[in-house]
């Protein structure tokens, strides 16, 4: 190759496609015909204008909230089907048979499950549920930065992007989700796996970033009058603790990682095991910013829980501040126990017990969480629907989960059990029985708000018992075999007596296969229903918070007038007080425009990635020029809102009352 | 299915005012959007800092930074920071006096001075390299040229984002939107000197104690 | 005590699991890792205590406040009840207060580097033994050991005389493993330039596994060994046959040994280079490089201690 071209392409030849690999072949064909097969349809029904000036530039909080959700989804399908993958491999890996994955490719894949599953799949679900909620929670227009918020959403799909691309193109990393050095140092791992992990992190780290600087303002400035802390929905105060945890987490992954990309572009020994390199401080700085990340992952997920459970009781939250203290007590100990994940790396007794014993502490407020959920349904009228169910789900699944964690946190039976499978069962236990769970509750909950229309329920009670009996099927036997001393990332076994158990596990999982199935199915059953599901009166569940006053979906400006709040369940306090939606008397409503150029700046933000990623230094080069230019010109954009005249306000408003009123008519007169 | 069982209870018969009536508007938080930016920068180079101070005596058998640093010129480099600091605030004060062409010659000033630090901070780097301690050598000056250079790049970005906002001063004047804009650049600013002065006193004063 | 309940508790698991699994982590053969056994027991049982009534009382609840049992009391406006609250704090309070003092007591008994002062229940080490150490380094993708006192080294087998106390002292060669036999005691890191400690006793004759419990790449599935508890009778006759059959370890051949293998049989070495573990765990057996120990030398005081290597400036 002469100069230029290898300037040009970097180390990106052919022979980085990878066509020795049937499995990959196979799924390029898939991904490449569905895509195509989408494309296709999305133009034949002339979307594309749609979804662009509606979907891709807009920056309203509510279209970005569910694009954040879908992203989540499409990438929950590419990290199901890793684990799928894995779960067959495991099962069949024995004795003489070596299993149907080549070790390298088995070794990609429990790579890419971990950090999709983590990164791509609970964040998006997480932020965007918080995108949708939280303004209108609070009786806001939107988030205090709209564009910033487009852009997070892209620059989150951007890394996501690199990591599906890192599929076909290349490989992805063989080091585990957290990718510790020395394994991740340019001698040991010289391709380009580490490098597509660490620039799709880098780059949705920057979107997530902002997305926690953004909620921590809108919550700090935006609440409506009457709002003060201790009125905040739980929500949005969980929502708070979050994005205050992000913005204190993040920096910290973003150090280290650029702390790893210079010892593997520059040659540098902050990680190396020569010239006093130390591989130690990253598994200490990667964890100062990873454990916070699962409290980043479950807050919300409570605070979800908490919506959930005094709404389908019909009753007020039971302990309201012992939550809200009980969120910030965990919010701060989340800093002080990141050395737990590593007891067995020989620091001393009383460093350990230390950090055992904070780990423990934890464990108290979130009981206390626990308790009060318990007695939020105490001496309630409690609707068995589908997202209480969920709740059930997850009340009994999370203290097992939570049970095994501290158990994890004693350090002499750490080190027993440390990185064997009874590890990776419990977080299996607290992420799919806390977050998952928590997230299709809260899908369920709010889908009328976004849709207009509800759930089926005979989709979602499948899904959530395939779920369920799925998740128990697929990770008890984990903690079985975490006893009998199984370790994890193990790609061939010789113990027959083990396969048992593995297999039972594949059943788990195809059964969890079936949920997420039920889950699509609803969805689309839903849809073709939408008539008799339908919601007219913005307040399906009779629910608490601001969010059920608006129709559904709500309108573009959310609130035609902002609230006033008195009381913690404000809405619930207005329909208490027979509040009488206003007629006249509107003004016109200050919005911000679209824009593309949050697109714009995460699609070059990923050219550069992936030029980075190929050692294309050319192209790389240009492309960071053209990143400044981008943002340099969107910076002299001043002209950024426009108004949406009182008449339309009033038009719509109107029309929402009119449907809203027959309705309650005819439900009266049947 | 119906969710009426529970129905809010009976109304209270004080009146309560549910709506704001006259347009209401939040108040502006781009200022505290900013400052919660610096402070996730800040931690940015609290990690820097950590990871300094793990290898800072790391030498490999390589320079120290007693070997290495060249005090007097470091001095200097912080005088220019110190003095663009100070230069940003008389910017600022003409701000607050609405006088644009002065806001803009002291903006002007510090972006000067930014420059001539950068351009000692390059040399001294120049220098490093050039007598075999670069950033490769071992993990003291891996973590020495990573600090520094993270502050460095700051000010190189900051001195873009200066131009930038010149430009735009001079093309729209002192309007709501690029006051609130020379107010974040002079926090950025101003966190940078603070910054430096940690970067100054641990890594300059106290390497050439070591 | 512990141990009876330690048995009902493994019963009541093999009910539950279907029995016939070799728990090898509950049931061990070290006193160490039995200790660890219990004290996951205890701990268990000490969360049950709060573990099992919240679910049952989830399960009650949700069945007893159900919207179609208009018989159960239903008080929509209830929030708050300071007793309540205060139970509901300091039941998991107290918990975690037991728990963290057993967490406390037991870290520090069952820290790896703390020298054992028993080698079963009620059996204290006898004075005149010294534990048998051993050298352990991680390599890319195989264990090697060396027996100092016995002179010798082996690749992926380890054994050791039944109730007699042995310091490991592990190191790698680059990546981070984890040094791990179930049945012996917990699990440590072996990290390159770095030496972490295992103290440890074997109670039963027996074969047991070991293998690395850290993924460190391509090679991380072979790396495993077994573990030998022997009489001191066959312990002494293992010595003499590896010093029969193997080959001397020197430097060369060590260099060879350090490429990255995969499934790596079982090699003996009869003697050792002296001072080799030494360097492997300071970086420098390669002569000419600069040891791990003289790290924070710099150019402006040169000093050679070791007498193997030289600076080369």
């Amino acid at each position: 190759m002469s100069e230029l071209s290898t300037l040009i392409f970097g180390r990106l030849t052919w022979d980085a496609i990878p066509l020795h690999d049937p499995i990959l072949i196979a799924t390029f064909a898939v991904v490449a015909l569905g895509g195509a097969a989408l494309l296709a349809v999305l133009t034949y029904y002339k979307v594309w204008g749609y979804l662009w000036s509606e979907w891709f530039t807009s920056i309203d909080h509510k279209r970005i909230g569910v694009m954040y959700i879908v992203l989540g989804l499409i990438m929950l399908l590419r990290g199901f089907a890793d684990a799928i993958m894995m779960r067959i491999h495991q099962a069949i890996a024995f004795g003489d048979a070596t299993g149907y994955l080549p070790p390298d490719h088995y070794d990609q894949i429990f790579t890419a499950h971990g950090v999709i599953m983590i990164f791509f799949v609970a964040m998006p679900f997480v932020v965007g549920l918080m995108n949708y909620i939280v303004p209108l929670q609070i009786g806001a227009r939107d988030v205090a930065f709209p564009f910033l918020n487009n852009l997070s959403f892209w620059m989150t799909a951007a890394g996501a992007g690199l990591v599906m691309v890192s599929l076909f193109i290349g490989e992805f990393a063989k080091s585990g989700w957290l990718a510790y050095p020395p394994l991740t140092g340019i001698m040991q791992s010289p391709g380009v796996g580490v490098d597509y992990y660490i620039w799709s992190l880098q780059i949705a780290g920057v979107g997530t970033l902002l997305s926690g600087v953004n909620f921590v303002v809108t919550i700090v400035k935006m609440r409506a009058p009457g709002m003060n802390m201790m009125k905040m929905p739980v929500f949005t105060w969980t929502a708070l603790c979050t994005n205050i945890l992000i913005v204190a987490a993040f920096p910290v992954l973003t150090a280290v990682l650029v702390l790893l990309s210079l010892d593997r572009y520059m040659d540098m020994n902050f990680f190396t095991n020569d010239l006093g390199g130390n591989a130690m401080m990253y598994v200490n700085l990667i964890w100062i910013w990873g454990h916070p990340e699962v409290y980043i992952l479950i807050l919300p997920i409570f605070g979800v829980f908490s919506e959930i459970v005094s709404t389908y009781s019909g009753k007020r939250l039971f302990g309201y501040s012992s939550m809200v203290y009980a969120t910030l007590v965990i919010t701060i100990l989340s800093y002080l126990v990141w050395l737990h994940h590593f007891f067995t790396m020989g620091s001393g007794a009383t460093v350990n017990s230390f950090f055992g014993i904070t780990t423990m502490i934890i464990s108290i407020p979130t009981g206390a969480k626990i308790f009060n959920w318990l007695f939020t349904m105490y001496r309630g009228r409690i609707q068995m629907d589908v997202p209480m169910m969920w709740t059930l789900g997850f009340m009994v699944t999370f203290v097992i989960g939570g049970m095994t964690g501290v158990l994890l946190a004693v350090p002499p039976a750490d080190f027993v059990l440390h990185n064997s499978l009874f590890l990776i069962a419990h977080f299996h236990n607290v992420i799919i029985g806390g977050v998952v769970f928590g997230t299709f509750a809260a899908i369920t909950y709010w889908y009328p708000k976004v849709t207009g229309y509800k759930l089926d329920p005979f989709w979602g009670k499948a899904s959530f018992w395939c779920w369920l009996i799925g998740f128990y099927l697929a990770f008890m036997p984990l903690y079985l075999l975490g006893f009998m001393g199984v370790t994890r990332r193990m790609s061939h076994f010789d113990d027959p007596s083990l396969q048992i158990w593995f297999q039972v596990a594949l059943g788990g999982a195809v059964l969890i296969g079936l949920g997420i199935a039920c889950f699509l199915i609803q969805l689309y059953v839903s849809y073709k229903k939408r008539g008799s599901l339908r919601d007219t009166s913005g307040d399906p569940w009779n629910g608490r918070t601001l969010e059920w006053s608006t129709s559904s979906p709500p309108p573009q400006y959310n609130f035609a007038f902002t609230p006033r709040v008195y009381d913690l369940d404000a809405w619930w306090h207005m329909k208490a007080n027979n509040f009488k939606r206003p007629t006249s008397g509107f003004l016109p409503v200050h919005m911000p425009k679209n824009t593309a150029a949050g697109m714009m700046i995460s699609g070059i933000s990923a050219v550069v990635g992936f030029a980075l990623i190929w050692h294309m230094w050319l192209v790389a080069g240009l492309s960071f020029a053209a990143l400044l230019v981008a943002i340099i010109t969107h910076t002299f954009n001043y002209k950024r809102d426009y108004y949406i005249p009182a008449d339309e306000v009033e038009r719509t408003e109107a029309e929402f009352d009119r449907v809203r009123l027959a309705n309650q008519q005819s439900e009266v007169v049947a | 299915m119906s969710h009426s069982t529970a129905t809010p209870a009976a109304g209270n018969p004080e009146k309560f005012e549910f709506l704001v009536t006259g347009d209401h508007h939040a108040p502006n938080g781009t200022l505290l959007g900013f400052w919660l930016y610096l402070m996730s920068d800040c931690l940015v180079f609290a990690a820097l800092f950590a990871t300094y101070g793990v290898l800072s005596q790391n030498y490999a058998g390589g320079p120290s930074g007693a070997d290495l640093f060249d005090l007097p010129l470091v001095a200097l480099n912080t005088a220019f920071l110190l003095f663009s600091s100070i230069t940003y605030g008389f910017a600022m004060l003409q701000m607050q006096q609405k006088k644009l062409q002065g806001t803009m010659f002291w903006l002007a000033i510090t972006g000067l001075f930014g420059l001539a630090f950068l351009g000692l901070e390059l040399y001294e780097f120049y220098h490093l390299i050039h007598q075999g301690a670069g950033p490769q050598r071992s993990a003291f000056l891996s973590s020495f040229f990573t600090l520094v250079g993270t502050h460095g790049l700051h000010v190189t970005f900051g001195i873009i984002w200066l131009v930038t906002l010149l430009v735009q001063l001079r093309k729209y004047g002192l309007t709501t939107a690029n006051r609130r804009r020379l107010f974040c650049l002079s926090m950025f600013w101003h966190f940078l000197d603070v910054v430096w002065i940690g970067v100054f006193t641990i890594v300059y004063l106290m390497g050439s104690m070591s | 005590m512990s141990g009876t309940l330690r048995n009902i508790y493994i019963t009541a698991l093999g009910a539950l699991l279907l029995s016939g699994c070799d728990t090898v982590v509950l049931s061990p053969s070290g006193d160490i890792a039995a200790q660890q056994a219990s004290l996951i027991v205890w701990s268990t049982i000490l969360m049950l205590i709060i573990v099992v009534p919240v679910i049952v009382l989830t399960l009650l609840f949700a069945w007893r406040y159900r919207a179609s049992n208009k018989d159960a009391t239903y008080s929509p406006d209830w929030d708050h009840s300071t007793s309540l609250e205060l139970v509901i704090w300091a039941a998991p309070l107290a918990i975690i207060i037991a728990l963290g003092a057993l967490t406390w007591v037991s870290t520090h008994k069952l820290d790896p580097y703390r020298p054992l002062d028993r080698i079963a229940e009620g059996k204290p080490v006898p004075a005149d033994v010294e534990p048998l150490i051993v050298e352990v380094v991680a390599m890319d993708w195989k264990w090697l050991f060396f027996y100092p006192e016995e002179g010798i080294a082996v690749v992926n087998e380890l054994a050791a005389p039944v109730d007699r106390p042995i310091k490991f002292k592990i190191t790698a060669t680059t990546m981070m493993n984890s040094f791990y036999i179930p049945a012996l005691a917990g699990q440590i890191y072996a990290m390159g330039g770095m030496e972490t400690q295992l103290h440890a006793v074997i109670n039963k004759a027996g074969s047991y596994e070991g293998f690395s419990a850290n993924y460190s790449g391509a090679g991380f599935n072979g790396m495993r060994f077994t573990f030998q508890g022997m009489s001191d009778t066959d312990f002494a006759q293992w010595v003499s046959r590896i010093k029969a059959q193997g080959e001397p370890l020197r430097r060369d051949n060590y260099k060879a040994l350090e490429q990255p293998s995969i499934n790596n049989p079982v090699q003996y070495f009869s003697a050792v280079s002296p001072g080799l573990y030494d360097a492997i765990l300071n970086r420098c057996v390669d002569p000419g490089t600069l040891c791990m120990r003289d790290m924070m030398q710099h150019q402006g005081h040169k000093r050679s201690n070791t007498g193997e290597q030289h600076h080369d400036h």
